[in-house]
């Protein structure tokens, strides 16, 4: 087993299941394929501002929320 | 608004436009300068919100994001903070859903959020009833914007209530009121209009018309006729007939002869 897949972390992403190897929001980010995308992110239901996305550390079991504009009435 | 003169009458919704083509053309019809638009989840390597929001960019408007689908206070609070970051904007829709059936807003979450919105700063526009008691809540809460619903959202069945539309009108004589939700035909908006509401915020009655581009002009008359009626000044309902061609010099008016109406011996 590596060393990476060890640390693999069970979260809830948009409502789905996902198994990061990401410590912080930021590089949750960047592992699943939001790098260079306007979003806004929420942790457990508590939003996280941009700028303290790296300092965000992730634990098993936590709900991860990435959000953009929409259409909307 | 909050300081901000508008400079249209009419709020638009960006939502169900039979394309993103015909939702510019509308919103450029219906010279709407303010906007509604939503927050949901983005796609991984998705770029939905990016070319939206270049499309709505590009429409002399301002935006106005909403809390659409939020079920409780915190839902909404954390969502206003996330258009607050994403659109760089501290106006708030504030929609706390209470019923699936009648989406009719959660009044104690709609105050309870409202309070704490105001606190950290964001000029709040709640989506509520036309409930008196929570109008006040709300503007002891902090709000200088209230948006009373006229019937349930995509109803199109326009004032349900008018009466107490008029004393929520009649109550807060000075504070901006926005009829929220409900109106389906220009008619319905233009009878909130003539009831001296400030604007009218609508959405489907213009996306889903068959030609939503001239539905959304046909709104912007409407509007603009109404609140010169209202600034005209209408006169007062009556039970009685009264004639408004002259009665002095009616021809054939004879005061013995048999009253029209009346049966003749």
């Amino acid at each position: 087993m590596t060393e990476t897949a060890t640390r693999l972390c069970d979260i809830t992403l948009n409502g789905a299941a996902v198994a990061t190897g990401a410590a912080t929001l930021a590089a949750l980010l960047a592992e699943q394929g939001f790098a260079g995308i306007k979003v806004a992110t929420a942790l457990n239901g508590e939003f996280v501002p941009e700028r303290l996305r790296p300092a965000t550390a992730l634990a098993a079991g936590d709900r991860v929320e990435i959000l953009t504009v929409r259409q909307g009435g | 608004m909050y300081g901000e003169e508008a400079a249209s009458r009419l709020l638009l919704g960006t939502a169900l436009y039979p394309s993103p083509q015909v939702m510019s053309d509308a919103i450029r019809a219906a010279k709407s300068s303010i906007v509604t638009v939503s927050l949901r989840r983005e796609q991984a390597r998705g770029r939905t919100g990016a070319r939206f929001l270049d499309l709505i960019r590009a429409l002399p408007v301002r935006l106005l994001p909403n809390t659409a689908g939020c079920r409780t206070a915190k839902e909404a609070i954390t969502t206003a903070e996330m258009a607050r970051e994403l659109l760089d904007t501290d106006w708030i829709k504030l929609e706390v859903i209470a019923n699936d059936d009648t989406l009719q807003p959660d009044l104690f979450g709609l105050v309870e959020a409202a309070e704490e919105l105001n606190k950290r700063g964001f000029k709040v526009f709640p989506y509520m009833t036309e409930d008196l008691s929570v109008a006040e809540r709300l503007v002891a809460a902090g709000c200088k914007v209230l948006m009373p619903w006229g019937s349930p959202i995509g109803t199109g069945r326009g004032l349900s209530n008018p009466h107490a539309l008029r004393t929520l009108r009649a109550y807060f004589p000075d504070l901006p009121l926005v009829i929220d939700a409900g109106i389906g035909a220009p008619s319905h908006a233009a009878a909130a209009m003539e009831m001296g509401y400030d604007a009218v915020l609508l959405n489907t009655a213009v996306a889903r018309a068959h030609d939503p581009v001239r539905m959304a002009a046909a709104f912007a008359a409407a509007i603009e006729s109404g609140r010169a009626a209202y600034e005209a000044g209408l006169i007062e309902p009556s039970d009685r007939a009264k004639p408004s061609t002259p009665v002095a010099g009616t021809p054939f008016f004879d005061l013995d002869a048999p009253k029209p109406g009346r049966s003749r011996q």
